[in-house]
């Protein structure tokens, strides 16, 4: 009879049980933290979901005809943000990263990360002080001589204070984290790639094209949906610049501009009582759910090409 | 299709840094040419500046002339983005652009040179260039497959076909085996052998059996120590580099009693 094998016990070492522990409960509390914000969500939007006039005085008619106009606000300010934001932000990370002599892309790449640590609400003052004066007599010309244009339908706003101003601002916000991961993808680009381009007679654009913009596009795609994410649940500069009436219109110079939920919340909130607090925050859960499904969208769409991303 | 290559007292810098030093050889059309020395002498960097992909690196310049067919690559008027679709390069590792298919890839370098190009004549360029390539077979079932799906030797061969697909005078060879096995190195060697009908051909590599497997002539490119710069020692015939060299270093190096 022979006496049977001890197996051989791998040594736990202390360091290695204290970091995966602490691993696993950082990975867990993000669960937690986003499972604690749907529940509350969920719990107290609840009555708002089925209350009438009656119950809540901020309501027309029912909740799904109040946050209505608020959801197409909020997508259609959030989209124009980023129509803008996108095409400069690009210009400028692929400036910082291939154009710019390299101690003016440093000095830049601080500029445009200062950008990003600027307070919402100092964006909402330049926008309500500067910008909407600013850009009125532009509005009044495009309506005199485009207001044939759909999007640029009169009569104008004599403030300024449109929704296409708080685009802008918008759009201002998020051109430094679009820029900033745009750049560091750009950056990534393998030296191997950008030479093969040159070696067949690329022009640095060419090279651009067909090295650099391919490689970095899932890269771009995070950046424009988190750039997206913070102009859907922008607030305190919306909430300052946009003059709001709670239409539904695509007009982009007009006094007459849909809200968005998130300073709808900020505007509303402070004067709200009973089942109203609810529909407030049941407008929040709407919010939730429209990023989550604009961050769904862009993970598909960076999945369906995996098999060309480079990483293989 | 092919060209001469002459160069006449080539300096190359990298900022103060004097890399390569005095070189003046001539090259003969469809033929290859090997360069070949100890790592660090200069010959990576030599064979760059015969399409000016050295300027890529920022305050790399030279001093001297490379005159293909008597124009000089360095006359100020000349664009180095038209050299280089004259003068091709295939890299020292496979470069396919992994978002490409295996035809786009074939393809990049017409499309670049803003040349439209019907749907039939694509077709036809990306068959001919992938059997130039020898790779036609093994791809002709997946041209719309990532070219990055494919081994190390015929991503390699990719990168040849996608050289030769721009008609190129010249083709440049930085080391185009030293990441392959055995074998696809062997189908590599078999190609620049079939190349040469149609195109000069320069192939800087470490593997000297191999320069003498594929060259008509070799170049020996040496270095008196670190810091010093990168010197042509010999420049003559394969055969006669690899038997009767005239110079000791070369001896030594080609032997292997290098040092």
């Amino acid at each position: 009879m022979t006496t049977a094998a001890a197996p051989i016990r791998a040594k736990q070492r202390p360091g290695d049980r204290v970091f995966s522990k602490s691993a696993v409960f950082a990975g867990s509390m993000i669960l937690v933290t986003l499972a604690a914000v749907a529940t509350f969500l969920i719990v107290q939007s609840i009555p708002a979901l089925f209350a009438d006039s009656e119950d809540a005085s901020i309501l027309d008619t029912n909740f799904w005809a109040y946050v209505g106009p608020l959801v197409f606000g909020t997508i259609w300010a959030a989209a124009l943000a980023l129509l803008i934001a996108l095409p400069i932000s690009i210009g400028i990370a692929l400036f910082i990263s291939h154009y710019a002599p390299r101690r003016l892309a440093s000095a830049l790449g601080y500029i445009v990360d200062l950008l990003a640590a600027v307070p919402s609400v100092v964006f909402g003052l330049w926008g309500i002080g500067v910008l909407a004066p600013a850009v009125q007599p532009v509005y009044s010309w495009l309506v005199d001589n485009l207001g044939w244009f759909p999007l640029f339908a009169g009569p104008v706003s004599g403030t300024g204070r449109t929704i296409l101003t708080a685009a802008l601002v918008l759009a201002v916000m998020i051109i430094p984290i679009i820029t900033a991961i745009s750049r560091e993808v750009f950056l990534q680009t393998p030296v191997l790639h950008e030479e093969a381009a040159l070696a067949l007679g690329a022009t640095r654009w060419e090279m651009i094209r067909t090295a650099v913009l391919p490689f970095g596009r899932p890269g771009i795609i995070s950046a424009a949906v988190l750039g997206l994410g913070r102009a859907l649940g922008e607030t305190m500069a919306v909430a300052m610049v946009l003059s709001a009436t709670g239409a539904v219109t695509f007009q982009l110079l007009t006094s007459v501009n849909p809200s968005t939920i998130a300073a709808n919340i900020a505007l509303s909130f402070p004067e709200a009582y009973g089942i109203n607090v609810n529909v407030l925050i049941a407008t929040g859960l709407i919010l939730f759910i429209v990023t989550f499904a604009v961050n769904a969208i862009a993970r598909w769409i960076v999945a369906r090409r995996a098999e060309f991303s480079g990483a293989n | 299709m092919s060209k001469r290559i002459e160069v006449k007292d080539l300096n190359v810098y990298y900022s103060k840094f004097l890399a390569v030093e005095g070189v003046s050889l001539e090259i003969e059309p469809r033929s290859v040419t090997a360069f070949i020395g100890p790592s660090g002498c200069g010959k990576s960097t030599f064979l760059r500046t015969l399409n000016r992909m050295h300027e890529v690196i920022p305050g790399a310049r030279v001093e001297g002339e490379v005159l293909i067919d008597g124009n000089n690559l360095y006359d100020p008027e000349v664009d180095p983005v038209l050299v280089r679709r004259q003068v091709g390069m295939v890299f020292q590792r496979p470069n396919p652009f992994p978002t490409m298919s295996i035809k786009e890839n074939v393809l990049a370098g017409v499309k670049l040179n803003n040349k439209r190009i019907s749907r039939s004549d694509a077709d036809d360029l990306v068959e001919k260039s992938l059997q130039g390539a020898n790779l036609w077979n093994e791809v002709k079932d997946r041209l719309d497959r990532p070219g990055s799906g494919l081994s190390g030797g015929q991503q390699q061969r990719l990168c040849i076909a996608r050289a030769i697909a721009v008609s190129p005078e010249v083709i440049l060879m930085d080391e185009p085996c030293s990441a392959l096995d055995p074998i696809s190195t062997l189908a590599i060697e078999d190609l620049i052998e079939e190349l040469k009908q149609e195109y000069t051909i320069v192939i800087v590599t470490h593997n000297m059996q191999q320069a003498s497997r594929v060259s008509d002539k070799t170049a020996f490119f040496n270095i008196a120590g670190t810091g010093k710069p990168g010197k042509l020692i010999e420049y003559d015939e394969t055969t006669t580099i690899f038997s009767n060299p005239s110079e000791k270093a070369t001896e030594d190096y080609v032997s292997g009693r290098f040092g």
